[in-house]
């Protein structure tokens, strides 16, 4: 049941990064274009509520999408698996969730 | 033709044999004559010589095949030809593995079937046309000789996972329509030893000597278990 779980989260969340992404690279070469600076990008970000929902959902998604993709790769390669492998990966997956928000929120506030 | 054969058990050693060249020449008439001719002493499996009973698997070059399908003509390389065992099998000696676990699997894969009716019921119908029938016949001509398991790279990396061929067969009972097993099977083949650990790598698909495609099961498997897993029936 959990590994079927696991499963359907990496599925969902693949789809969910595949816009994300897409968005992400296509904005970046929209915006270097011009010749915009760190301080024009900020203005542009800071209190826009519709680029800080965007990437926090971003950060969840690649939070739940990159430790279930890591979790067979330590079982295969490093047999590393049962509790301790599962701990290790909730606290990458939180890692990932602080660093990334943290990210989102110094380009919003 | 020089002839690099494995002998041994898991640990072991290649032996070289010189052999005659015939017309239309297998690996499994290379191996024999080695047998006959050569050496009495070396140990490997056949039975029905056409492709039929999936017995006489080996290694050939590097690559699961049938012997008996395997003509010389196509894997010779620079008139030499190297024979060992089925990989990711224990080797009982020279070209024989133990399939013991192989066919474990199998049953852990639920692989019988169980029906609801008896001998005193008349037969259930089943339309040839309908989908689930058509997808029961696109693996039900596995004859279990182990080429896939054979070829899999997860069940190198990940001893526990059930390998494409059981797989393939709890497949063809979760699309049976008289089927009563399908809940726990589902279970069973669900997680990290199941359906969840292959790679879509298609390394069965590419290797099975019936072209079957166990990694199309194996995705159709992803899909039931995430469905029950939805509906909280798994």
């Amino acid at each position: 049941m959990i590994q079927t779980t696991l499963w359907l989260a990496q599925r969902v969340t693949a789809a969910v990064l595949a816009v994300c992404v897409f968005v992400h690279l296509a904005t970046i070469i929209y915006a270097v274009q011009g010749g915009l600076t760190a301080a024009e990008i900020l203005g542009r970000t800071r209190g826009n509520a519709a680029w800080l929902a965007f990437y926090s959902v971003f950060v969840v998604a690649a939070a739940i999408h990159a430790p279930i993709g890591l979790r067979p790769v330590l079982g295969e390669w490093l047999r590393w698996r049962g509790p301790s492998r599962e701990l290790a990966l909730g606290l990458f997956a939180m890692i990932l969730l602080f660093l990334g928000m943290r990210a989102v929120l110094a380009v919003f506030a | 033709m020089r002839v690099k054969v494995w002998r041994g058990g898991t640990q072991g050693e290649f032996q070289a044999f010189e052999v005659p060249r015939y017309p239309s020449q297998t690996v499994l008439d290379v191996v024999t004559h080695i047998q006959r001719k050569l050496d009495p002493t070396l140990a490997y499996r056949y039975a029905c010589r056409v492709g039929m009973c999936g017995s006489c698997a080996m290694t050939v070059n590097g690559v699961p095949r049938w012997t008996c399908r395997t003509h010389v003509d196509k894997v010779l390389r620079d008139d030499a030809v190297e024979i060992s065992p089925l990989k990711n099998l224990p080797v009982i000696r020279d070209l024989v593995t133990d399939m013991r676990e192989f066919f474990d699997k199998w049953a852990r894969a639920q692989g019988q079937f169980k029906g609801a009716r008896t001998k005193a019921d008349d037969f259930e119908r089943v339309v040839p046309e309908s989908p689930e029938r058509k997808a029961v016949d696109a693996g039900i001509e596995c004859i279990g000789c182990a080429v896939c398991y054979s070829a899999c790279h997860v069940v190198a990396a990940n001893p526990a996972y059930l390998g494409p061929a059981a797989l393939n067969r709890a497949w063809t009972l979760v699309k049976d329509t008289r089927e009563t097993k399908n809940p726990e099977r589902l279970r069973a083949v669900a997680g990290d030893a199941g359906c969840h650990a292959c790679h879509t790598h298609m390394d069965c698909t590419e290797r099975c000597p019936k072209r079957l495609s166990p990694t199309a099961a194996i995705a159709g498997l992803k899909r039931a278990t995430a469905r029950a897993a939805l509906k909280g029936d798994l």
